[in-house]
C-alpha cells in the first residue's frame, strides 16, 4: 500500500514537474515569419515560437483557419505586425482563441510597429479611391534592418516582462542579435553603396522602408493603386515612363502573378526580379539576417548586371 | 520613436542639472567654509567662474547635439517620432491598446481640435454600410422578385466594449423597415476556454444560416434555407451561446450550445418556458497547407407555430472542402460545400418529416473573377410532398475588395409544378470599416 502511495506520489511529482517545465517556456505566436525569426533570436531555448503567415504568402490575405485558433489558444505572447496589415484576418482569430492572455491590451499582446519607424503615413485626407491604403502608414516596415532592431528590443522587453527570471538571458541574446545585425548592416550598406540612387519599379508598395534604407528610388508601381490589380491603361503608362526614364528593374513579391511584370519587361527591356519580402519567402531567406543577405546580394548583382542607374 | 526622442532630451538635462547644479556647488560651499579664513575670496570666485564656464560649455555642446539630432529626425520623411516629438503632449492621444486588434488604430494619433471633448471620437465603433442591390429578369410565377430593388442596406457597428467584451451590431434597413439583424456581446476572455455570446444573432445551425447576405457566394439563398430553416431570415433569435474548444491532438473540435427565446421563422414560444435550444459540433482539419476539410453537425429543437406543445426538431450535416494555394492565394481558390437538413415538424394531426439539401462549388479563376454552381433539392417543412429543385450557375466580378457584381442564372422547379427561369443580378458594395468575418 505504502509502495503504491509512494509510486503515486512519484508519478504525480513527475507529471507536475513536466507541467511546470512546459509552463516555463514562453509560447510565442507571431503573425509573420519575420517576427517569428526575430522573436526566436531573442528568446532562444526559453521560448517556443510559431508563425501564422508563411513568408511566400501575401500577409494581407491570410485565411483565418481554425487551426490558427488552436495555435493562439495556447499562446502566452502574440506578436503582430500591426498598422492594419492583419486587419482582414487576425481579429476574429483572437476573439475565437478563448485566450485572455493575448487579447489586445493584455500583457501578451505586442504590436511590433509601436516602436518602429513608419513611412507613408498619410498627411492629407484619404479615401478608398486611392486603393487599399493603410491609414496608419506602410506596414512593411520590417524591411529596414533598423526597424528589425526596434522589433527585437520590444520583444526582449516583453519577454523579460513575461519571464523575469530569464531577463538577463534575453538581454544577452538581444546584444548578440544586435551585433549580428550591425555587422549585417555594414555588409549590406557596403554592397549597395555603389548603387545608391538606383531607380526601380516595384509591384506593390512593400519596399518603401527597404528602398529608403538602401538608397533606392521607387519611381513607379505595377499596381496602379495599392491592392488594385494592374490595368492595361496603367501598364501602357508605366511602360512609357520606364522607357523615358530608363528603368531597368522591376521588383516583384513572390505571391504576385508575373504576367504583367513580364509583359512590361518585354516592352522596356527591364529585368523582373522576384525578391521575397519575408523570411521563408525563399529557402535561402531562412532567418531575418539571411533575408537581407539574400535580397541584397540578389539585388546588387542584378543592378550590376543590368547596368541600372 | 517618440519615447526615444524624449529620453534623449531628458538625459542631457539630468546630466547637466544633476551633477553640475546640485552637486557641484555643495563641495564648493563646504570648501569655502573650511578655508574662509585662510584663503582669499578671490580664489573661490575664480573657481566658481571656472565651474560656471565649464557648465555652460557642456550645456551648449549638448544643446547643439540635441538640435542636430532633432533636425536629422525631422528630415526623415514620414518619421512619426520626428514629427511628433516637438509637439506638446496635449496634441496627441494614445489609442487604447484594445483598439488595434479589433481593427482599430494603434499608437499615437493626432487629436483634431484639441479639446477634451473630441477625444471620444477615438472610441467610436468601426462603422460600415453594406448595400445589396438586386435585379431580376425572366419568369417566376411563384415567388417573383422585383425587377430592381435596393434589397438591403446593412449598417454595422463594431467595437471593444471593455477589457472583457466586444460588441457587434448589424442593423438591416430594407423596404420592409429596420430590424436588428444581429446585435450581440461577445466575451472572449472567459475562464475554462469558453466563448460566450449574448444578444440577438444568427443561430449556429450549419454554415449558410450564419451568413449575412453579402457573405453568400450567390444572389439568393439556397432553397433548403427558405423551406426548412425559416425563410430569408433563417434561424435568428435572441438568446445566449456558449462554445468550447475540445482540445485533442488530431483535429480542431468545437462544441456549441445555445438557448433561444423561441421567436424565429421555425420556432415560436407560447410561454416563457418554451425556449428553443441548439447544439453544434464542428470538426476541422488542415489536409495540407492549402487544403482543408470542415465538417459539422447541428441539432435544434423547440416549439413551433402550429400550437403549444407542438415541436420542431431540425438536424443538419454540413461539409466544406477548401483549396487555396498559399503562393497564389489572391488568384485561385476552390470551395465545395454541401448542407443536408432533416426537419420533423409536429402538427395538430400528424408530424411532417422533410428533407432538403444543396451542394455547391465556387472557383476563383482570376484575381477578380469567380464562377460557381449550386444544386438545390428541398421538400417543404409543412408539406413534404412538395419538392422544389433546380440548378444555378453564378459568375462574380470583384472590382475591388469593397464591391462585387454578380449574375446568377437559376432554373427552379417548384413543387406545384411551375418552373421559374430567371437571371438574377446583384451589386454589393461596402463603405467604412467592416470587421473581418469568421472563417
Amino acid at each position: 500500500m505504502i509502495k503504491l502511495i509512494r509510486r503515486g506520489l512519484w508519478t504525480a511529482g513527475l507529471v507536475l514537474s513536466i507541467a511546470v517545465e512546459s509552463q516555463a517556456a514562453v509560447r510565442v505566436v507571431a503573425t509573420t515569419e519575420d517576427l517569428a525569426s526575430i522573436a526566436g533570436a531573442i528568446g532562444g531555448d526559453r521560448i517556443s515560437v510559431q508563425a501564422i503567415a508563411r513568408g511566400y504568402q501575401d500577409p494581407h490575405f491570410v485565411e483565418a483557419k481554425p487551426s490558427f485558433i488552436l495555435l493562439l489558444h495556447n499562446a502566452d505572447l502574440l506578436v503582430v505586425v500591426g498598422r492594419e496589415l492583419e486587419a482582414a484576418w487576425l481579429p476574429p482569430l483572437i476573439t475565437q482563441s478563448r485566450n485572455a492572455r493575448i487579447q489586445p491590451g493584455s500583457r501578451g499582446y505586442l504590436d511590433a510597429s509601436l516602436t518602429a519607424n513608419i513611412l507613408d503615413l498619410p498627411t492629407g485626407p484619404i479615401t478608398r479611391a486611392m486603393g487599399d491604403v493603410h491609414p496608419q502608414g506602410n506596414p512593411h516596415y520590417w524591411l529596414d534592418p533598423a526597424n528589425g532592431r526596434h522589433i527585437a528590443r520590444a520583444v526582449q522587453q516583453k519577454l523579460a516582462e513575461l519571464s523575469p527570471d530569464d531577463a538577463s538571458y534575453f538581454a544577452q541574446r538581444y546584444q548578440e542579435f544586435d551585433r549580428r545585425l550591425t555587422d549585417g548592416e555594414t555588409r549590406w550598406l557596403a554592397a549597395m553603396a555603389p548603387h545608391k540612387g538606383t531607380r526601380i519599379v516595384t509591384y506593390h508598395r512593400s519596399w518603401t522602408n527597404f528602398a529608403e534604407r538602401f538608397g533606392l528610388q521607387v519611381v513607379g508601381y505595377v499596381e496602379p493603386k495599392p491592392g488594385i490589380p494592374p490595368s492595361p491603361a496603367h501598364q501602357f503608362t508605366l511602360v512609357q515612363e520606364m522607357k523615358r526614364d530608363g528603368i531597368r528593374i522591376i521588383l516583384v513579391e513572390p505571391y504576385f502573378d508575373l504576367k504583367t511584370p513580364n509583359a512590361v519587361a518585354r516592352e522596356t527591356g527591364a529585368t523582373v526580379l522576384v525578391m521575397p519580402p519575408s523570411v521563408g519567402g525563399v529557402k535561402e531567406a531562412s532567418d531575418y539576417i539571411a533575408l537581407f543577405d539574400y535580397n541584397i546580394s540578389l539585388l546588387a548583382s542584378t543592378i550590376a548586371k543590368t547596368g541600372a542607374k | 520613436m517618440i519615447s526615444c526622442v524624449r529620453r534623449s532630451r531628458s538625459f542631457p538635462v539630468l546630466l547637466m542639472a544633476g551633477p553640475l547644479l546640485a552637486l557641484v556647488p555643495a563641495p564648493v560651499q563646504a570648501q569655502a567654509q573650511a578655508v574662509a579664513g585662510s584663503q582669499p575670496a578671490q580664489e573661490l570666485r575664480d573657481e566658481l567662474d571656472r565651474l560656471r564656464r565649464e557648465f555652460e560649455a557642456v550645456r551648449d555642446a549638448y544643446g547643439a547635439r540635441l538640435a542636430a539630432l532633432e533636425a536629422k529626425l525631422a528630415s526623415l520623411p514620414g518619421a512619426p517620432g520626428a514629427a511628433a516629438a516637438p509637439a506638446p503632449p496635449a496634441a496627441e492621444a494614445t489609442v487604447p491598446p484594445g483598439a488595434a486588434g479589433a481593427g482599430g488604430p494603434a499608437g499615437t494619433l493626432p487629436v483634431y481640435g484639441g479639446g477634451a471633448g473630441t477625444l471620444s471620437k477615438i472610441f467610436n465603433p468601426d462603422i460600415a454600410v453594406i448595400g445589396n442591390f438586386l435585379g431580376a429578369v425572366g419568369e417566376n410565377d411563384v415567388s417573383p422578385a422585383p425587377a430592381f430593388e435596393m434589397n438591403e442596406a446593412e449598417a454595422t457597428f463594431q467595437a471593444v466594449v471593455d477589457p472583457y467584451a466586444r460588441a457587434d451590431f448589424f442593423l438591416a434597413f430594407s423596404p420592409e423597415g429596420v430590424e436588428i439583424e444581429e446585435g450581440y456581446l461577445t466575451f472572449p476572455t472567459l475562464p475554462g476556454g469558453l466563448l460566450a455570446k449574448v444578444g440577438k444573432f444568427k443561430q449556429q445551425f450549419g454554415k449558410v444560416n450564419t451568413f449575412h447576405p453579402h457573405q453568400l457566394p450567390w444572389v439568393d439563398s439556397p432553397v433548403v434555407l427558405e423551406n426548412l430553416l425559416g425563410g430569408e431570415e433563417g434561424l435568428n433569435d435572441s438568446g445566449v451561446s456558449v462554445s468550447k474548444l475540445i482540445l485533442n491532438p488530431w483535429i480542431f473540435l468545437e462544441a456549441t450550445g445555445e438557448l433561444y427565446q423561441g421567436s424565429s421563422g421555425v420556432f415560436q414560444s407560447f410561454e416563457r418556458s418554451d425556449v428553443s435550444w441548439l447544439g453544434r459540433l464542428r470538426g476541422y482539419r488542415d489536409l495540407s497547407e492549402s487544403t482543408n476539410l470542415d465538417l459539422g453537425t447541428s441539432i435544434a429543437y423547440g416549439t413551433n407555430d402550429a400550437g403549444p406543445a407542438l415541436t420542431t426538431r431540425l438536424v443538419g450535416l454540413d461539409a466544406t472542402f477548401r483549396y487555396r494555394p498559399l503562393r497564389r492565394a489572391i488568384y485561385r481558390r476552390l470551395l465545395a460545400r454541401t448542407e443536408l437538413v432533416w426537419s420533423r415538424r409536429a402538427e395538430e394531426l400528424a408530424a411532417v418529416s422533410s428533407f432538403g439539401l444543396y451542394a455547391s462549388g465556387d472557383f476563383q479563376f482570376a484575381r477578380r473573377w469567380f464562377a460557381g454552381a449550386r444544386y438545390d433539392w428541398s421538400e417543404r417543412a409543412v408539406d413534404a410532398s412538395l419538392v422544389d429543385k433546380g440548378p444555378s450557375i453564378v459568375l462574380t466580378y470583384w472590382p475591388s475588395e469593397f464591391s462585387q457584381i454578380r449574375g446568377q442564372y437559376r432554373r427552379l422547379r417548384y413543387g406545384e409544378g411551375d418552373t421559374a427561369n430567371e437571371l438574377l443580378f446583384q451589386f454589393l458594395f461596402s463603405i467604412g470599416a467592416h470587421g473581418a468575418h469568421v472563417f
